[in-house]
């Protein structure tokens, strides 16, 4: 497998507690003053040129969030986040508005570029042939990209095309602008502004994000994407994104997240909702490696998230895929209502913990459509002193005849002051429901490291292989040129883990 | 020079002594076979050769093409071209075997200095190895070892072993839980991989296993150390008589 060498080619390339991301851009931004109260709010949303009910909406959402309490019940312990202390709104300064990608910073497009993240038109042009793991060359994929630099987008690629097929995919700060009717419609309605702490404060100082509709039948012909890029010091990333699919319409979504080495801490409190109406189908992937913090647990980004998707529709699907390996902290449950009878949702997730990081993640599957099914598919891989939790809730109501789930948690340690923990809910209120529930945790023993080694392989490259393997299910879930992406970020991950 | 050369070997774990003075030359090309009862320190000999950790060696030498390996890794050790046909094989789950091959076949080009193979040429000779082997494509797409019979899981130590070419190949018992059609498929496979450059330890209990194949020399060991070796008839006369004798003279 070429991609595990190339993995462990790159690690012994870089010194232990070294993120490959961890690099500062220097571009001048623009921030808010520091500190949150409503003339925060006033500001961001003047900056935004938001309407008059975007602002209401805000501030309805800042004012209950004065009157709500930090949630202390995730296995996780860091220190108290000081709110008044961290600016709520920086981004770049440029022209406001980009006709193409060529008028974009060129320092923004070379951290871009230096991240892996060509803006994949360049590539594309370029005739870059790509392979899977035996060889084989992969049929060409075309990938829009949305580009989030602190709080602001800075580009959006193939927006013409979609706009052909009749999909919107924009900025949300533009959507408000451009579609206030469908934003109107649909924010808030998955997440609600008063759902919790984090959500409520999201809600009131979001500055970007972003906004994808596909309207009835559509099947969306490329893969959607947005890297979100936390740059400044201090500055918290309120990213909202907001995905519609109408009736029968599908698209594919993926998020990659990276953020420089910083000591302090950062707040990273995103908000996704997912609308499927009847046979609609929305797949969202996220690669997400923010800064974890050094060795000794200084630094790293507190990722406090909130995703939920809303099977509103009949036989409609949502589909999460989670490939987590940065933070310090990691606070996040995709969830799936199924409302519409017949829906379906799907978790598959690779949780992967090192050095001092905590991991507090899994999914709630709420089934209240007839014949509703969901599964559930959890890898979770400790090492260092970290420790990792999968939680997640499974609960059927009355009227969820025939629901049925199928749950699937393992964990994988490596090593001996790493912890595993699994925290399932299962709650079913009516007799037809089936709900089954597997769950296993293991060490790399040492007989399979050693049967590598005589093979030749040394520790890391066995233990790359073994955890590779040990996550190939979740991985194979994954768009491939993803998949492949993510293989090299696990194996980084778990650099020095091997003692 | 001779290829391998144990000198006086002496091995504990977990403070029991399991090697006991053991001495032994391997030559270049050379079949031997090591026969003994169970306890006698046959498979303990074929893991310190490999570099297992948890052996303690506590005296003597173990010497490849005249230098001493015992400071190198078990990677480093095959990168120099050992190999053991382990007698039960790891499964690996999730990881496919054609994946297992590549990963294991570059990483040891890399040890050694040589470019890694392209993907066309590794599948050229994974296709032609496995062919000759009997393996099918679909064997080869299955993740290492992960629901084998035991006859699948052998014949892929052997695959593994075509693969790889070592120069010198170390099979614990081999024949273990094989029926003997497998068995026949097994020693066949081993065969074709004869060769003047390559030296062989075969591990057994049985004579069975010599009928297919012919050692050039036979080492009994009982209680850590060789006691008698003689040629291929050495493995019959023991078929008749059993160990008992060497039992009592190494006590």
């Amino acid at each position: 497998m070429p991609a595990v060498q190339e993995t462990v080619d790159r690690v012994r390339q870089i010194d232990v507690d070294q993120y490959k991301y961890g690099f500062v851009t220097d571009v001048e931004s623009e921030k808010a003053p520091i500190g949150l109260s409503e003339d925060t709010v006033r500001y961001i949303s003047a900056k935004k040129n938001e309407p008059e009910w975007m602002l209401e909406w805000r501030l309805g959402a800042y004012r209950r969030w004065l009157t709500m309490r930090e949630p202390d019940w995730a296995r996780v312990n860091y220190p108290k986040i000081d709110y008044q202390n961290a600016y709520y709104y920086s981004a770049p300064k440029q022209k406001p508005e980009l006709a193409s990608l060529d008028e974009v910073d060129p320092q923004i497009l070379e951290t871009y570029k230096k991240l892996g993240i060509p803006l994949r038109e360049q590539e594309m042009l370029a005739g870059v042939v790509r392979r899977d793991q035996d060889g084989n060359v992969l049929p060409e994929r075309r990938v829009a990209v949305d580009a989030v630099f602190d709080s602001v987008s800075v580009a959006t690629t193939f927006k013409e095309e979609l706009k052909r097929a009749g999909v919107i995919f924009m900025p949300m700060s533009e959507a408000i602008q451009e579609h206030p009717e469908l934003v109107k419609k649909y924010l808030g309605t998955v997440v609600p502004t008063s759902d919790n702490f984090f959500a409520t404060l999201n809600s009131a100082v979001f500055s970007d994000g972003s906004f994808v509709y596909v309207p009835p039948g559509v099947r969306c012909p490329m893969e959607l994407s947005t890297y979100f890029r936390i740059n400044e010091a201090n500055t918290g990333q309120f990213e909202r994104t907001l995905i519609i699919a109408d009736k029968g319409a599908y698209v594919s979504y993926l998020e990659g997240c990276t953020a420089p080495m910083r000591d302090e801490n950062q707040l990273h409190a995103a908000v996704v909702e997912l609308v499927t109406h009847d046979d609609a189908e929305i797949k969202y992937s996220t690669v997400q490696n923010w800064y974890p913090g050094d060795a000794d647990g200084k630094g790293g980004i507190f990722n406090f998230v909130t995703k939920r998707g809303d099977c509103r529709g009949k036989n409609s699907k949502i589909s999460w895929t989670q490939v987590e390996t940065g933070s310090a902290i990691t606070w996040k449950y995709p969830s799936c209502i199924l409302r519409g009878d017949g829906s379906r949702g799907e978790f598959y997730s690779i949780a992967i913990s090192n050095g001092m990081q905590q991991v507090d993640s899994g999914t709630k599957m709420i089934h209240l459509g007839k014949n509703t099914t969901s599964r559930i598919i959890s890898k979770g891989i400790s090492a260092g002193k970290s420790n990792n939790t999968y939680r997640g809730l499974v609960t059927a109501h009355r009227k969820a005849t025939n629901a049925r789930n199928f749950t699937n948690c393992d964990s994988l340690l490596i090593g001996d002051q790493c912890g595993a923990h699994t925290v399932p809910y299962i709650e079913a209120k009516n007799s037809s429901s089936v709900f089954e529930h597997e769950a296993s945790t293991s060490k790399i023993s040492e007989d399979m490291l050693f049967y590598c080694r005589q093979r030749g392989m040394s520790a890391e490259e066995a233990t790359a292989l073994v955890v590779n393997g040990f996550v190939k299910d979740v991985l194979q879930q994954l768009p491939m040129e993803f998949a492949v992406e993510a293989q090299k970020l696990i194996s980084i991950s778990l650099e020095g883990s091997v003692g | 020079m001779s290829l391998l050369e144990i000198k006086n070997l002496h091995v504990e774990v977990e403070d029991k002594k399991i090697l006991n003075g053991l001495t032994l030359t391997i030559e270049k090309g050379q079949v031997a076979a090591i026969m003994g009862p169970n306890g006698s320190g046959k498979s303990t000999l074929s893991y310190v050769l490999a570099g297992k950790d948890a052996y303690n060696i506590t005296e003597g030498d173990i010497l490849l093409d005249g230098e001493s390996i015992l400071e190198l890794a078990p990677d480093e050790r095959a990168a120099k071209g050992i190999f053991l046909a382990f007698q039960y094989p790891v499964e690996v789950p999730g990881v496919a075997t054609m994946t297992f091959l590549r990963t294991a076949l570059n990483a040891q080009r890399k040890l050694r200095g040589e470019a890694e193979y392209s993907t066309p040429d590794f599948l050229k000779l994974v296709r032609e190895t496995s062919a000759k082997l009997g393996v099918s494509q679909e064997h080869l797409r299955r993740a290492v070892n992960v629901g084998f019979s035991g006859g699948e899981k052998k014949r892929n130590e052997i695959l593994q072993m075509a693969i790889l070419q070592p120069r010198l190949a170390i099979l614990d018992e081999t024949d273990s839980g094989l029926d003997i059609d497998a068995l026949k498929t097994v020693s066949e496979g081993v065969n074709r991989l004869r060769s003047p450059e390559r030296s062989m330890i075969v591990i057994t209990h049985y004579q069975r296993l010599l009928n297919y194949i012919v050692p050039d020399v036979v080492h009994v060991m009982s209680k850590g150390r060789v006691v008698k070796t003689g040629g291929k008839e050495l493995a019959l006369e023991l078929e008749a008589k059993g160990y008992a004798q060497y039992s009592d003279e190494a006590a």
